[in-house]
């Protein structure tokens, strides 16, 4: 099978996907077996693909031009195949996840829900692919699009006004600084093709380009950075499969993603050390770090407060992004996959509870520990991972960072990754411990649904796992970084 | 046989819609003359096509009526920069006229369906001659005839709405004053060089070199009542009110194309004729048009975020998208002349969708369309709702669609011009399209009214779709629309730089 015609597959697979889930919309298992089958077929070529890349081959197709110096290509970076991986492989696993938990809360409309899934998924793995960024930002925006609908599922009044803030906040970001920034780059360079150590070297005005990285990182709000965050909890009316692949993997990362590789591929980390325009943007993701740490501990909705803690999390990558030396950037590519991973398992989890037990505030978690063992027992593998423990594989992602920013001599930002660690035992593991040690003496009717109880013990595991394979992903990363 | 009729096809593009428009004209028929329209520019697009396939043999045709020779007679040009302006000019005058039968049904009285068409092909007509003409008086013939065939339109939408014939009457007497401008303009150039053919006139220009005050005098009046007809910022107050109490069809036939025919002209007229007088032609640019579409742009995408009336907010933003394409042919390079060109052409697929859009909207509401009328209706009315939602992207320029293209060459044009204030403006005033449009989207999908859907009539969202398409097509595959625009320009900027 070609290099190319392997993109298209890959890329087109959801698509079909949710067209079969159409077209078999009256058979429910057959319509949601699509998912698992697409996830099946994406997930063995992004490995393909990531196997195809530790080897030097070049994935890439070009189907037409746009404008000059632009066309409408795909070409898979280092980077994009960590993110797809990713992406497919977690698709798979929220698949099943959604059979079990949409049947279990008896949700409405479950036809849109999967199509609208599959479309988000492709958008995901068109962004991961994208071969220059105009590309990237057109599939940016089709995932913002194919997204409203599952934030605004429910169709209740709370999930209107945050399906508009969704909307408003993301699509109002990118038109407003994220194509502007696009214009001014191609102006500047008359391309905008992903290149090892960037393109804006000689080309652009180094005193403007603080400038260009303050209307990046604030028009892809996707990224989440303080003061665009607000919609990512707003988002969290979804259903919990939405949550958990969408606002902790897809969604999220595509913004994470995007930024990382406009600084690995457009600007250069080289000239971004050279010129120091993100030292500003350290601070500020600093800044976001601690305070939403702070604010995920004042929520008692479990699903605002692992929210919260996504928001703390995307700035640990926003912030190895802009301290750009090659360790830090090993540490931020590396952290797409190890957050990915937690954060899925912990709101797995959280749905798992949902489920079966109708449960949403961490204080009602009283004594639920010994009913539902399974869950607690992955959630607590993912939170130990996210908190960065040895040996989990979250552990690798911290270390890198906080080696990143002792190379590029900012002691405060590693202290502040320590702290935040701590502040994450506190809010992460505070269910845990409400649900092992307090009794409730409410009787609380459990309606089991396995379906949404092995997902999360697979990447809860996964995260356990993967600590001793790490070496197997950081190949990939190794071969970002070009110094 | 045709051949005898497609040898005066530059005459009769411009003399059918006008003879069938007297023929049509007292027919008491709720449906024959719109019938006949179609067939008439069908006719129409053909005799087009034709001019498309001899230009593109001849790079040049010269059609003298009644085989008078130019200077005394008067003569059409058809070359490189308006062929492609001909052609648009042809497929969406069909398009919406297709569209216009069940708006006109809804909104004038079907007893004047004959009048309604006759004025309609008698602004097509005159439109076009605007477009093809050579001659400076002729223009303004036709600047004349169109002007109260569109005066007579917009007042058909009396019966909605009485303020157009406010309206109608504020464009009568400031299109007016415009023509009269111009006009004496005319006069002084014709007692200076004793012409008028615009060839004839760049000769007989020459001989005063270092330009006289009635030169100076003369061309200053042509412009002012160019701009005044183009409605170019500050001289625009006719156009908000004459486009949004129009009837919804003839509002789609003025927004994308009769103000684009006069900015072709106008471009035509400072870049062949006044080229030869550089010093005069620089100053009137930076100093005149230049910042006068910086304003235009900034105030009247301000204003238009303040409107109520969606007819109004668009006819607003109409005059900031002006404003970007004089901007762009301000700028005396080819670049610039070219991307106001793509412009010209992208935005009368924009606003046309827009207005064709909101005119269906209207019938729909049976009142004026405002914001708060919108409530609910991309449940209610899903397929016209989502032709309007790519059509305002294109407005503001998401990629994918033309408005992108426009955006990118004009960002370009400017770049290489070295302005980057205008650059921050426009960058800024594309921000500000987001909100007003927003407002829109928000009313539509987000508001706490909820509707089911209901039939829409396919005789008008499909040329609304036709329009929608188009402009995701010339998003995509945007050649054709830069090298009708490259040509337009190569043909103009040669002259400058001879």
């Amino acid at each position: 099978m070609s290099n190319s015609f392997l993109i298209i597959l890959g890329i087109i697979t959801p698509l079909f996907a949710a067209l079969f889930s159409y077209v078999c919309r009256y058979n429910n298992n057959l319509r949601d077996s699509f998912g698992i089958i697409g996830g099946l077929i994406t997930f063995v070529i992004s490995l393909k693909i990531f196997h195809g890349i530790q080897n030097n081959e070049v994935y890439q197709i070009t189907f037409f031009t746009l404008f000059d110096g632009v066309d409408f290509a795909f070409k898979v970076s280092a980077l994009g195949s960590i993110f797809s991986l990713v992406a497919s492989s977690l698709w798979i696993l929220a698949s099943i996840y959604t059979i079990g938990y949409m049947r279990g809360a008896g949700e409405k409309n479950q036809t849109r829900f999967v199509i609208f899934y599959s479309i988000a998924i492709h958008a995901a793995l068109a962004i991961a692919w994208s071969g220059n960024l105009l590309v990237l930002f057109i599939f940016y925006e089709i995932l913002t699009f194919s997204t409203f609908p599952l934030v605004g599922h429910k169709q209740n009044a709370e999930s209107q006004s945050a399906g508009r803030l969704y909307l408003s906040i993301l699509v109002g970001t990118s038109l407003i600084f994220f194509l502007p920034a696009i214009f001014w780059i191609w102006l500047k360079t008359g391309t905008l093709d992903f290149q090892d150590g960037g393109i804006l070297m000689n080309k652009f005005p180094a005193e403007y380009l603080s400038f260009l990285i303050a209307m990046l990182v604030f028009g892809i709000g996707k990224a989440a950075i303080m003061p665009i965050h607000r919609w990512l909890p707003a988002a969290m009316v979804a259903p919990t499969p939405v949550s958990a692949l969408l606002h902790a993997v897809a969604v999220v990362k595509a913004g994470v993603f995007s930024f990382l590789v406009v600084v690995v591929y457009i600007v250069g980390p080289d000239f971004l050390i050279q010129t120091k325009s993100s030292d500003w943007l350290v601070w500020l993701a600093c800044f976001t770090i601690m305070a939403s740490s702070i604010i995920a501990i004042t929520k008692d909705d479990l699903k605002a407060r692992l929210a919260y803690s996504t928001i703390s999390q995307l700035s640990y990558i926003i912030l190895g992004a802009a301290l750009a030396s090659s360790l830090a950037l090993k540490g931020a590519s590396f952290h797409i996959i190890t957050h990915a991973l937690g954060k899925i398992t912990l709101f797995f989890c959280a749905g798992a509870i949902y489920v079966t037990a109708h449960i949403k505030k961490v204080s009602d978690l009283k004594g639920m520990g010994y009913k539902l063992p399974l869950i607690f027992f992955a959630y607590t593998l993912g939170a130990l991972s996210i908190i960065g423990v040895p040996p989990f594989i979250g552990s690798w992602s911290k270390f890198y960072l906080i080696m990143g920013s002792i190379e590029r001599e900012f002691i405060f930002v590693a202290i502040i990754l320590g702290i935040s660690s701590l502040l994450n035992i506190y809010y992460l593991l505070q269910p845990v411990v409400i649900g092992f040690t307090q009794n409730s003496k409410k009787e609380i009717k459990l309606i089991r649904a396995p379906l949404t109880v092995w997902p999360p013990l697979i990447t809860g595991l996964g995260c356990l796992v993967f600590f001793f394979y790490a070496n197997y992903f950081l190949n990939n990363i190794s071969g970002v970084i070009v110094n | 046989m045709f051949d005898i009729f497609l040898d005066d096809a530059p005459a009769l593009v411009v003399v059918l819609p006008l003879l069938i428009s007297a023929i049509i004209a007292f027919m008491p028929s709720k449906i024959w003359p719109w019938i006949i329209s179609i067939f008439t520019l069908l006719l129409h697009l053909f005799l087009s096509l034709h001019l498309l396939k001899e230009i593109s043999v001849s790079g040049l045709i010269i059609y003298e009526f009644g085989n008078w020779e130019p200077p005394w007679g008067i003569s059409f040009k058809i070359d490189g920069v308006n062929i492609g302006l001909q052609l648009l000019f042809s497929i969406f005058v069909l398009v919406s006229t297709f569209y216009s039968r069940k708006i006109f049904l809804n909104e004038i009285d079907y007893r004047d369906s004959g009048k309604a068409y006759s004025l309609w092909l008698l602004a097509v007509g005159s439109l076009n001659g605007i477009i093809l003409t050579n001659d400076i008086f002729n223009l303004f013939v036709f600047l004349e005839i169109s002007a109260l065939a569109s005066i007579s339109l917009i007042a058909l939408g009396a019966g909605q709405n009485r303020k157009a014939l406010l309206a109608a009457f504020n464009y009568l007497i400031i299109g007016a004053i415009g023509a009269t401008f111009y006009v004496i303009g005319v006069g002084f150039a014709y007692a200076m060089t004793g012409t008028l053919n615009m060839n004839d006139l760049v000769i007989q220009l020459a001989q005063y070199s270092d330009g006289q005050l009635a030169i100076f005098a003369g061309m200053s009046f042509m412009l002012i009542g160019l701009m005044v007809k183009a409605a170019i910022f500050p001289v625009h107050i006719w156009l908000p009110p004459a486009y949004s109490y129009a009837p919804s069809a003839v509002s789609t036939l003025l927004a994308a194309l009769a103000t684009k025919t006069i900015l072709y002209f106008f471009v035509r007229l400072l870049y062949e004729v006044f080229i030869i007088y550089p010093s005069y032609l620089s100053l009137f640019l930076d100093f005149v048009l230049y910042p006068l579409s910086l304003l235009a742009i900034f105030i009247g995408t301000v204003i238009a975020i303040y409107q109520d009336d969606i007819k109004k907010l668009l006819a607003f933003s109409s005059i900031a998208q002006i404003g970007y394409i004089t901007l762009a042919f301000s700028l005396k390079d080819h670049s610039g002349v070219a991307s106001g060109f793509v412009h010209i052409f992208n935005h009368a697929l924009i606003k046309g969708g827009l207005f064709m859009a909101v005119g269906y909207f209207a019938i729909l509401y049976k009142d004026r369309v405002t914001l708060n009328s919108l409530k609910g209706f991309g449940y209610k009315y899903p397929i016209t709702s989502f032709a309007l939602l790519i059509c305002g992207l294109s407005l503001i320029g998401l990629p994918l669609t033309n408005g992108f293209i426009s955006k990118l060459y004009l960002f370009q044009a400017l770049y290489t011009n070295q302005m980057y204030f205008s650059i921050a403006l426009v960058a800024v005033s594309s921000a500000l399209a987001v909100v007003y449009f927003w407002k829109i989207v928000e009313q539509m999908w987000f508001s706490e009214v909820k509707f089911k859907s209901e039939k829409e009539d396919a005789y008008i969202y499909l040329p609304i779709w036709i329009v929608t398409i188009s402009i995701i097509v010339f998003g995509i595959y945007s050649t054709p629309i830069i090298e009708f625009s490259n040509l337009s320009a190569d043909y103009l900027i040669s002259g400058y730089q001879n």
